[in-house]
C-alpha cells in the first residue's frame, strides 16, 4: 500500500509539472496581456511605463525563458507577487479568499451528501414509487435550473420583498457593533441563500450516483441472501446493502475534493461573496499570470491528491479490490 | 426654501430634462409619510456605494480603475480640485500665481493641512510627489503632465515654484494629482517598491476621510477625517461595497441595502417609477464624460473621401439612437470636446436626418447602383460591402452597429458587424489599423487638450490617432492650443477645432451618455451640477431623525 502510494506521488511531478507548463502556455497565449489592462487605453497614458513593467515582470522575454523562471521560483513555494497595482503576494492573495470558500463549499457538500444519501436510497429500494419518481422529478429540476436565476429569484423573494434574509455579501455594515450572538447569526443568515442555491443544483448528481449504485446492490445474490436469513429489511439495506452500495459514492466524493476550493464563480458573483471562484475569474480576465499560475497548482495538485486518496480509500474500504504490491496473490 | 432653489438650479442647467419626472430631489408630497424631525444638518451616518470592481490599490496614482479614483478622492487631495462648474479651485493651494510668459507656476499652499498621522503637509510633499511620479521605476500610468515639468523648487515650506520648458496647457490641472506623504513612503521610492508598501495597504492621506479598512473584493471602509482643513465632513462614514452583478445591486437597491448606484438607462426610465422606489431614492441626471463615436479608417481608399463619411453622416440618425439604445437619456454629440465645458461650442456643421441627401452625396462620390441590386457600386462595378467592428461586453455598442446598419442598407451600402472580446480587439484590430469601421466609446478630461488624437504625429500602433486623421491647419490649432495658458487665448483654437472636425468628419460624433445615479432619499445637500454631484459630498448630511447606521 505505502508503496503503491509513493509511485503514485512520484508519478505526480512529472505530471503536475506538465499541467503547469500546458496552463502557462495558454494563458501567455491568450489574446492581450497584463500590460493592455494596467496601461489604459486612454489619451494621456504613459507608453514609456509598458515597456518598464514589462521588463519588471520578465514578459519581455521568451514563454519558455519566463516559464522556467516561474517554475524555479514555484519549486520553493514563492508563487511571486500578482500584477495588479496592489502588488501582493500571490499566497496572501489567496490567503484572503480561501476560508470562505472553503466554509461555503464544506457546508454545502455535507448538506448535499446528507441528504442525497437518503435520497438515493430510498429511491431505490421504493423503485418506480410515486415518491421516487417526485425525488427524481424534483432533483431534476434542480439540476436543469441555472444558478443565477435561482438565486435572482430567491433574492427577490427572501431578500427585497419579505425582507427576511440579507441579499449579498457576507456582513451586515454595523456588523462589529452587534452583540456576540448576533454576530454570528448574522454571519450565517448572509450564507443561507449562497448554500440553498449551491445545494439544489448538486443534488441532482449524488443523488443519482446513490439510486444507482444501491439499485445495482439489491439486486446481488448476498441482499437475497441476508434476506433469506430472516433479517429485517431494515438490516438489510442499512449494514448489507448500504455499506456496498456507497463504495462508488467514495470516489466521487473524492474527486469532487478539489470543488471545495474552487469556488462557484456564479453563486460568488451573484452574492457578492469575495471567495476563490471571483479572484480565479478575476485574475484571468485582468492576465494576471501570477496569481492565476498560483491558483491552478494548488488546484490540480489537490486534484492529483484527491485521486490518490479516492484510489487509496477505495482499497481500504472494498477489500476485493488490493492494489500494488499484493497483486501477485490470485 | 432650500428645496426651491434646487430644483431651480436643476431646471437651469438641464432644461430639458424638467420635462421627465426624474431629476432632482423629488420627494415632496410624500413628506407626511416620512417620520418628521429637525432638517438640521448632523454628523454621522453612513453612506454605502456599490460599486462592480474591487479597487485595484490605495495609491491612486499608480492605478488607473475607476473604483481606486474614487475611494483615492476621499483618502486624499491634491493642489488644486474642481469645482461644480468644472473650474480648477483651490484645495490645498491656497492660490496660484502664472508668470506672463506661462513658464512658471507659483502654488502658495494651506498652512493648516495635516496628515492623518498627524504631521504637517508641507511643500516636500509636493516635490516628492512631482519626483515619485517622474521616478521611472514608478509605474504609474498617467505621468505625462508631470514630465512636461523642468523642475520643482520649495521656496519655502509652503510655497512651491514650478517651472515649464515651454507654455503647457494643463499645467494647472496636473497639480490635481494626489499628494503623497514624504515621511511614510520616501525610502519605497527609492527602491521602486513603491506598490509593495504599506501605503498601498493602509493609507495616509491628507483627504476628507481616513482610512478604515480594506477587504479584498469586498468592501472598503472609510471615516470622516474630524481634523479635515476644510472642517470635518457631515457623513460619518463611507463605505464602498464590491458587488460584482450588477442584478444584485439593483436588488440591493430595492430593499435599501445600498444608498448609491448608478443606473442603466432602462432601469433608470422603466423599472424604479414605482410609488416606493420614487419615495426610498432621489434621481439624478448629468452629462458623462464620454462619448461614442462611428469611425471610420481614412486610409481605407473609400473612406478617405469626404462625402461618403459626410452621406454616412446624413443616413444615420442620433435622436433615433438615443431614444432607441438609451430611452432618450443621452445627448446628441457633435464633437469630441465634452458640452459644459468653456471650451465647447455648438456652432457647428450638422448633419440632419437625410437618406436621399446621403444617396446624392454617395452618387457624387461615383457610388451608384449600377445593376439595381439594391446595393451602390464604384465605377468598376465593386459593391460597397465593408465591416463595422466593436468589442464584446458593451450592449449599447453592439446596437448602434446593427441601427447603422440598417439605416446604411437604405441607402445601398452593406455593412457586416463583427463584435470581438476586447483584448483581442485592441490588439488585432485596432492597434494595427486592420478595421474599416469601429463603434468605440472615448473619455473626454476637462481640458479640451486633444493632440493624441488628432495630430497627424499620432498615428502610430500604440498611439491615440486612429483614424489616421491628417490636416495640416488641425495640427496647427493643436499645437497652439496646448502652448498657452490662458482660456481666453485658447478658446479661438479649440471652437475653430471643432468646427473643422463636424466637417470632416474623421468620425461621426454619436452621442454623449448621461450619467444616471440614485441616492437614497434620507441624504440632504445634493445640488446636481454640471460636474456632477459628488463635488460637495463633505455638505452632504442625514438629519438625526432618518439616520440608519452608526458611523464608527
Amino acid at each position: 500500500m505505502a508503496l503503491f502510494a509513493l509511485r503514485r506521488l512520484l508519478l505526480a511531478v512529472p505530471l503536475l509539472i506538465g499541467i503547469t507548463f500546458i496552463s502557462y502556455l495558454v494563458i501567455t497565449l491568450a489574446p492581450g496581456g497584463p500590460l493592455d489592462f494596467l496601461t489604459p487605453d486612454d489619451p494621456n497614458a504613459s507608453p514609456e511605463v509598458k515597456e518598464r513593467l514589462i521588463k519588471e515582470f520578465g514578459l519581455d522575454k521568451p514563454i519558455p525563458v519566463q516559464y522556467w523562471n516561474w517554475l524555479t521560483r514555484a519549486v520553493r513555494l514563492d508563487f511571486g507577487r500578482s500584477f495588479l497595482p496592489d502588488g501582493k503576494p500571490v499566497l496572501t492573495k489567496i490567503g484572503e479568499r480561501l476560508p470562505i470558500t472553503l466554509l461555503l463549499n464544506s457546508v454545502e457538500m455535507l448538506i448535499i451528501v446528507g441528504l442525497a444519501v437518503p435520497i438515493g436510497v430510498l429511491s431505490a429500494t421504493r423503485q418506480y414509487s410515486l415518491y421516487d419518481k417526485v425525488t427524481t422529478v424534483f432533483v431534476f429540476i434542480g439540476f436543469a435550473t441555472p444558478d443565477f436565476w435561482l438565486a435572482l429569484l430567491l433574492m427577490t423573494l427572501f431578500g427585497a420583498q419579505l425582507g427576511w434574509l440579507p441579499i449579498s455579501g457576507l456582513r451586515h455594515l454595523n456588523w462589529e457593533y452587534l452583540p456576540f450572538w448576533r454576530q454570528q447569526w448574522d454571519f450565517a443568515s448572509h450564507l443561507i441563500l449562497p448554500i440553498t442555491v449551491a445545494t439544489f443544483g448538486g443534488l441532482a448528481g449524488f443523488s443519482r450516483y446513490m439510486r444507482q449504485s444501491m439499485l445495482e446492490v439489491i439486486r446481488q445474490d448476498y441482499v437475497q441472501t441476508a434476506r433469506a436469513k430472516g433479517l429485517s429489511e431494515r438490516v438489510v439495506i442499512s449494514k448489507h446493502a448500504l455499506r456496498n452500495a456507497l463504495l462508488p459514492v467514495v470516489t466521487i466524493l473524492g474527486l469532487s475534493l478539489p470543488g471545495l476550493i474552487g469556488g462557484s464563480i456564479i453563486v460568488e458573483t451573484i452574492f457578492a461573496i469575495p471567495g476563490m471562484g471571483q479572484l480565479m475569474v478575476q485574475s484571468v480576465f485582468s492576465r494576471d499570470y501570477p496569481v492565476v499560475m498560483g491558483n491552478l497548482v494548488i488546484v490540480s495538485t489537490l486534484t492529483l491528491v484527491a485521486n490518490l486518496i479516492a484510489d487509496m480509500a477505495y482499497g481500504l474500504v472494498d477489500p476485493r479490490i488490493r492494489l500494488g504490491g499484493r497483486r501477485g496473490r490470485r | 426654501m432650500a428645496q426651491a432653489a434646487r430644483r431651480l438650479a436643476a431646471l437651469l442647467v438641464y432644461g430639458a430634462c424638467a420635462l421627465l419626472a426624474g431629476c432632482g430631489g423629488d420627494v415632496e408630497g410624500k413628506v407626511d409619510e416620512l417620520p418628521v424631525g429637525s432638517e438640521a444638518p448632523a454628523y454621522g451616518d453612513t453612506f454605502v456605494q456599490a460599486s462592480i470592481g474591487d479597487i485595484g490599490g490605495l495609491i491612486p496614482n499608480l492605478t488607473s480603475d475607476q473604483s481606486s479614483h474614487e475611494v483615492g478622492s476621499m483618502i486624499y487631495d491634491g493642489l488644486v480640485k474642481q469645482d461644480k462648474d468644472l473650474n480648477i479651485a483651490p484645495a490645498m493651494a491656497e492660490s496660484w500665481t502664472f508668470s506672463k510668459d506661462c513658464l512658471t507656476l507659483t502654488f502658495k499652499l494651506r498652512k493648516d493641512v495635516k496628515w492623518h498621522d498627524g504631521q504637517p503637509f508641507t511643500a516636500n510633499d509636493v516635490l516628492f510627489t512631482w519626483k515619485t511620479i517622474t521616478n521611472p521605476k514608478t509605474p504609474a500610468p498617467f505621468k505625462d503632465g508631470f514630465l512636461q515639468v523642468k523642475d520643482v523648487e520649495v521656496l519655502d515650506p509652503h510655497t512651491v515654484r514650478v517651472t515649464y520648458p515651454k507654455p503647457y496647457a494643463r499645467a494647472l490641472e496636473t497639480w490635481g494629482e494626489d499628494i503623497l506623504p514624504k515621511h511614510l513612503l520616501e525610502p519605497y521610492v527609492a527602491d521602486g517598491k513603491l506598490r509593495e508598501s504599506p501605503q498601498n495597504r493602509f493609507p495616509i492621506g491628507t483627504g476628507p476621510y481616513r482610512f478604515r479598512e480594506w477587504k479584498p473584493g469586498e468592501k472598503v471602509v472609510v471615516t470622516a477625517n474630524p481634523d479635515y482643513y476644510e472642517g470635518r465632513p457631515y457623513i460619518g462614514r463611507i463605505v464602498y461595497r464590491v458587488i460584482p452583478s450588477q442584478a444584485t445591486i439593483f436588488l440591493e437597491l430595492k430593499a435599501k441595502g445600498v444608498d448609491y448606484s448608478l443606473l442603466g438607462a432602462f432601469q433608470y426610465s422603466r423599472q424604479t417609477e414605482y410609488p416606493a422606489f420614487r419615495k426610498a431614492y432621489n434621481k439624478y441626471r448629468y452629462p458623462g464624460t464620454g462619448y461614442t463615436f462611428f469611425a471610420f479608417n481614412l486610409k481605407d481608399p473609400r473612406f478617405a473621401d469626404k462625402r461618403v463619411r459626410q452621406a454616412f453622416a446624413h443616413a444615420i440618425s442620433k435622436p433615433e439612437l438615443i431614444e432607441g439604445i438609451r430611452i432618450g437619456l443621452a445627448r446628441e454629440a457633435t464633437g469630441p470636446i465634452r458640452p459644459g465645458t468653456w471650451a465647447y461650442t455648438d456652432q457647428v456643421k450638422r448633419y440632419e436626418y437625410n437618406p436621399e441627401k446621403a444617396k446624392a452625396l454617395l452618387a457624387e462620390a461615383g457610388w451608384i447602383d449600377r445593376d439595381d441590386d439594391g446595393v451602390v457600386e464604384d465605377r468598376q462595378g465593386r459593391p460597397f460591402t465593408f465591416t463595422i467592428r466593436t468589442n464584446q461586453g458593451n450592449d449599447e455598442r453592439r446596437k448602434i452597429a446593427e441601427i447603422v446598419q440598417q439605416r446604411l442598407k437604405a441607402i445601398g451600402v452593406n455593412a457586416d458587424i463583427q463584435v470581438i472580446e476586447w483584448a483581442a480587439f485592441i490588439k488585432e484590430f485596432v492597434k494595427p489599423r486592420r478595421f474599416e469601421a469601429l463603434v468605440l466609446g472615448l473619455g473626454t478630461g476637462v481640458d479640451p487638450d486633444q493632440y493624441v488624437i488628432w495630430h497627424s504625429s499620432q498615428t502610430a500602433p500604440d498611439q491615440m490617432n486612429r483614424t489616421g486623421y491628417s490636416n495640416p491647419e488641425v495640427d496647427r490649432l493643436l499645437e497652439a492650443g496646448r502652448a498657452s495658458c490662458t482660456q481666453k487665448d485658447r478658446i479661438p483654437y479649440y471652437h475653430r477645432l471643432q468646427e473643422i472636425l463636424a466637417d470632416d468628419l474623421p468620425m461621426i460624433f454619436l452621442y454623449y451618455d448621461e450619467r444616471l445615479p440614485v441616492v437614497s432619499s434620507r441624504f440632504r445637500g445634493i445640488e446636481p451640477a454640471p460636474a456632477g454631484i459628488f463635488y460637495n459630498f463633505n455638505q452632504w448630511y442625514v438629519p438625526k431623525y432618518l439616520q440608519r447606521y452608526t458611523s464608527g
